[in-house]
């Protein structure tokens, strides 16, 4: 096997609109382009550029050594993505949707995520897996979970979801040159929202682990990330008509978790709504109200609420707008804050 | 007072030297059994006993710089690839001058830097990563040579299969060698595997031959063949090496008395034992002399893991995160 060359990057582009699937794709391009160890792989990465587009062009541009579309074999292709990890590689995992990675959990909990530990430290493994995750887009259960609590029940990975344009950008490009694994959700029903971006300013890269407050607000904080962003920005709009000022925080990576951004804001406003679509039972939602509950108990007016997807499994098309935490529920949960008192 | 592992080499090039490694084998294992029973290995472990013609006739086969991946009943293939029986006798025994610091154990022993990719508690778990790691070396330009053992029970499991597929499809320098040793666990593979082993490696496009797991001679032979063939880029191969556990699949199974093999069976094997067969090839008297010096570097092993210490409970939550970062960190109760 020979050694694609890297081809120059695209001229700097001024600020323009583009789509979160771009700011992946120009992400994958500039971190293969920066890094000659970079190795993308998966189903249909390659000829096909992604069922996402997300590769598109990626092939052509480094070549099928580099870009290379693999059989359906999703725990040989993340498998063989710890031996490459072992000797060289910097492997770009893409399982093509959320369902599609569980078959490759064995080597991922039992591996990828143990290895550094398990050598003390003598064998890191640099592996991001991409993988769009969420509901929205009518794909049915296998193509619309959100599973990030397996992931991050999982001590050794790393779980970072973006949900603007520039963070998808910057948190890929951060996500590729960590040293430990990164599990990369892409929230599939912002592929396609626009934003004004431009891939080369500096403050487009923020580093993993660190929250943003969204939105500044006085009376309460919502405690969010992915999809469920542009949720908690509009409720938080149209809770203005009901007299509250809420607070917005995307917190873009859940492991590493910023409690200090996230404590800053719920010891300022008193109470916190936790939101995202996965399931509520056990699940992230559950980890972040421990954690507030442990370090503002003493600053919190209410408990800590959580408006989550319903404990079954993914809806069918017609009924994913029940099932999805929407802006009506987010409110209904902001009003149960115990404001009476 | 930790104490240093002297320097340790294994020759595998002659064939008292491949005598001597099975004996290496068999000594730590019977060693080990003792630890078990005296409680200082915890846990338990899977003993090679019976295979060590397998794990030195293909390791015999490979270079210094090939690689290897193994399995739960991995201390065969650790050993025989070169790595020190002090500092694996101390992993076991989950001390600090183990391979692995004491992190690793009976089933996730590794030591990289003689191209030991780990022991390996999930069955098959082994194999693709045996592909990448063939993948990245012949991507880098060298012609490294990866092997992947396994067992009967790997037959059954999907990802062999993927990786069947991955490495043929992709040429890989792989050469999958399958140990068969009648059961998995207690399942006989007689009844288990539908097509037979060498069947599923050839409906892959790969080369496949079943050679007789207790000659180490016969294995290194087969081995030699198929390593020459990856070297050369020609792809991978895949041997079935008949043989058979002395022992039950675990030592917890002594106490269960399962009786799944009859005593006719077990005996059977024994009488093919793989060392008796290779002392029996050399001069007279050089067994018992290797035997002798074996004993000595076993019984020096067992001092060494006996005086080294356990690791630090401060340590616990160590080399999780390159920035040291822990889950909980921040919360005191």
């Amino acid at each position: 096997m020979g050694t694609a060359t890297a081809p120059a990057a695209p001229a700097k582009a001024a600020r323009k609109p583009a789509t979160m699937a771009q700011a992946l794709n120009r992400a994958l391009h500039d971190s293969l382009a920066a890094d000659p160890t970079v190795h993308v792989l998966g189903e249909d990465v390659g000829t096909l550029g992604g069922v996402f587009r997300i590769t598109d062009g990626l092939a052509a541009a480094f070549g099928p050594e580099r870009v290379t579309d693999t059989p359906l074999a999703e725990a040989g292709i993340l498998g063989t993505a710890v031996g490459m990890a072992m000797y060289g590689l910097r492997p770009v995992v893409e399982m093509q949707f959320d369902a599609f990675g569980y078959p490759a959990l064995e080597q991922l909990i039992s591996h990828v995520a143990k290895m550094r530990n398990r050598t003390r430290g003598t064998m890191p493994m640099p592996i991001t897996v991409r993988i769009p995750y969420g509901g929205g887009i009518g794909g049915v259960e296998h193509h619309s979970d959100s599973s990030e609590a397996y992931y991050l029940h999982t001590p050794g990975l790393q779980v970072v979801t973006p949900a603007t344009v520039a963070d998808a950008y910057g948190l890929l490009r951060a996500s590729i040159a960590s040293d430990d694994p990164v599990i990369f959700l892409e929230p599939k029903r912002l592929y396609w929202g626009k934003a004004d971006w431009s891939p080369d300013e500096p403050e487009t890269v923020p580093p993993l682990g660190r929250a943003v407050v969204r939105r500044p607000g006085r009376s309460a904080t919502l405690i969010t990330y992915g999809p469920s962003v542009p949720v908690c920005l509009e409720a938080a709009e149209a809770a203005t008509a009901e007299g509250w000022d809420l607070e917005v925080v995307d917190l873009r990576s859940l492991m590493p978790f910023d409690d200090e951004t996230v404590c800053a804001s719920v010891r300022r406003t008193g109470r916190a709504v936790v939101v995202h679509e996965s399931s509520g039972f056990a699940g992230t939602g559950a980890e972040i109200a421990a954690r507030v509950m442990e370090r503002c108990f003493h600053h919190l007016e209410a408990p800590v609420l959580r408006v989550t997807g319903f404990d079954i499994p993914y809806p069918p098309p017609m009924l994913e707008r029940y099932h999805l935490p929407g802006v009506d529920r987010v409110l209904d949960a902001v009003a149960r804050l115990q404001w009476e008192d | 007072m930790t104490p240093t592992a002297p320097p340790h080499h294994l020759p595998l090039a002659e064939p008292a030297d491949r005598y001597r490694a099975m004996r290496l084998v068999r000594g730590f294992e019977e060693q080990a059994l003792d630890l078990v029973r005296e409680g200082v290995i915890a846990g338990g472990i899977h003993p090679y006993i019976g295979q060590e013609a397998v794990a030195v006739g293909v390791c015999a086969a490979l270079r210094d710089g090939d690689l290897i991946t193994s399995t739960h009943r991995g201390h065969g293939h650790v050993l025989a690839k070169g790595a020190s029986p002090h500092r694996m006798l101390a992993e076991l025994a989950g001390r600090v001058t183990g391979l692995n610091r004491g992190r690793g154990g009976s089933m996730h022993a590794a030591d990289f830097s003689l191209g030991i990719l780990g022991a390996n508690g999930i069955v098959g778990a082994g194999a693709p990563i045996a592909a990448g790691a063939a993948w990245a070396e012949a991507r880098a330009g060298r012609d490294t040579v990866v092997t992947a053992f396994f067992g009967d029970g790997a037959l059954n499991q999907g990802v062999l299969l993927e990786t069947f597929n991955l490495a043929a499809i992709w040429r890989l320098p792989v050469l999958f060698v399958c140990e068969n040793n009648g059961y998995a666990t207690t399942l006989p593979a007689a009844g288990a595997v539908a097509g037979g082993a060498v069947e599923r490696a050839r409906a892959f496009g790969i080369p496949a031959q079943t050679v007789d797991g207790m000659d180490c001679e016969a294995v290194l032979a087969a081995a030699a063949g198929a390593v020459e063939r990856a070297r050369a880029g020609d792809g991978p191969s895949f041997l079935e090496c008949r043989t058979y556990r002395f022992e039950g699949h675990h030592t917890m199974e002594r106490r269960l008395k399962l009786g799944y093999r009859t005593a006719e069976e077990v005996a059977g094997w024994r009488e093919r034992d793989p060392l008796p067969r290779a002392a029996a090839a050399l001069d007279p008297g050089e067994a018992d002399r290797i035997d002798a010096g074996i004993g000595q570097l076993l019984a020096d092993a067992r001092t060494f893991a006996l005086a080294s210490p356990a690791p630090d409970i401060s340590g616990a939550c160590d080399y999780l995160y390159a920035d040291g970062l822990r889950p909980r960190a921040g919360v005191t109760l």
